[in-house]
């Protein structure tokens, strides 16, 4: 009983998590202009990082989480020299 | 033991962000997450030379509090009004003035305002000292910069000043 | 394959995740629906401060659980994507500002004037 109502739960946050990754996906492609890409980019890798905890609890498995952390320090680092590229027009000043 | 340790707030929360890390409170990993600790708060010194004085420590925990039943409540503002089939929030930029002067309390004070979905730090003006945010779902600007300051001002300048 | 938990926890555990990924996903088509980049700078904020809030929790509830140990770690990632992302959006929103003010936007706050020095 137990069982099944995580299962069925973790299907529909799963499912709506996949829909909001393809909703920031469109913005990234159709975003008018550079900064709108960013900010997709962004809560694009937040909820790739959610997905992958929700994953992590489906497979009763641990390994997700380290995975889950490198996306998080990556993504940080990535968005913050995207967003100076724009500010400046250089990425190290 | 100034120069062995500038920064003592960031060298605990390193060792402990360590142990949690670790998963374990063994000797070994609390010697290692010392070390380390000490080491990358000493090299801190070169991005904050100020010291960080806290004055009343306390008061941090009334402060996060009242900034997570915030993120509650806005959360739930925002996703109301998203969900509705056409959203049209009244949204706007408001400029307001901040007696806060420290910059490690306005650096709080503009975390958790961007962090908080109905607000969005954008700029701030040390000269004069205002502050540009975009906020959401405004209804009265005098009334919203009322709530913050006397919800998130007063505290940080009895914690910081 | 998922381990078997007392039902009241996997009732809880479930509610946390179905509203944190509700959140995230709102904020998500925020990012869509909205018209303007000021306004959809509020939405990637809804999954990292309540929408991830609640996801880790579970995930926390659940090997907490099920390792029968205390597993806080995704204390970690909530600290760091929260702390994060106010600056990322900083960032952005003053390069947008910027770029707006070198275009010369009309309904964009313009800078502010130096004041004259004081001697």
């Amino acid at each position: 009983m137990s069982v099944a109502i995580l299962e069925w739960s973790l299907l529909a946050a799963q499912v709506m998590l996949g829909l909001g990754m393809l909703a920031t996906a469109y913005r990234m492609i159709a975003g008018p202009r550079a900064q709108d890409r960013i900010l997709a980019l962004d809560a694009l890798y937040v909820v790739a990082l959610l997905l992958l905890i929700t994953l992590g609890i489906r497979n009763n498995s641990q390994v997700y989480f380290e995975l889950a952390m490198l996306m998080g320090l990556l993504g940080f680092v990535g968005t913050v020299a995207l967003a100076k590229f724009l500010m400046r027009g250089e990425v190290i000043e | 033991m100034r120069r062995l340790l500038p920064h003592p707030i960031l060298a605990c929360f390193l060792l402990v962000l360590w142990l949690v890390l670790q998963q374990s409170a063994g000797f070994g990993h609390i010697l290692l997450g010392s070390i380390i600790a000490i080491a990358v708060s000493a090299a801190a010194t070169a991005v904050i030379p100020d010291q960080v004085i806290v004055k009343r420590p306390y008061k941090l925990l009334v402060l996060f509090a009242v900034a997570g039943l915030d993120v509650i409540r806005s959360n739930l503002a925002v996703m109301s009004v998203l969900f509705h089939p056409r959203p049209k929030p009244t949204a706007g930029f408001i400029e307001m003035e901040l007696t806060l002067t420290n910059s490690f309390a306005l650096a709080i004070l503009a975390c958790i305002l961007t962090a908080t979905p109905g607000s969005a730090w954008l700029e701030y003006d040390r000269e004069r000292s205002t502050v540009l945010i975009h906020v959401f779902d405004v209804v009265d600007e005098d009334a919203w910069v009322a709530t913050v300051k006397r919800r998130y001002e007063t505290l940080l300048l009895e914690i910081f000043e | 394959m998922i381990a078997d938990l007392p039902l009241w926890l996997s009732i809880l555990v479930s509610a946390f995740v179905v509203l944190g990924a509700l959140l995230t996903m709102a904020g998500c088509f925020g990012l869509v629906r909205l018209k303007s980049f000021y306004l959809r700078i509020h939405g990637p904020t809804m999954g990292t401060s309540m929408g991830g809030g609640l996801i880790l929790l579970a995930s926390a509830i659940y090997f907490t659980v099920t390792r029968e140990r205390l597993v806080v770690h995704e204390l970690i990632i909530f600290l760091f994507v929260s702390l994060t992302t106010p600056v990322t959006l900083m960032l952005l929103a003053r390069a947008t500002l910027f770029r707006d003010r070198v275009e010369g936007q009309i309904d964009v706050p313009r800078r502010p004037e130096k004041l004259a020095p004081k001697d």
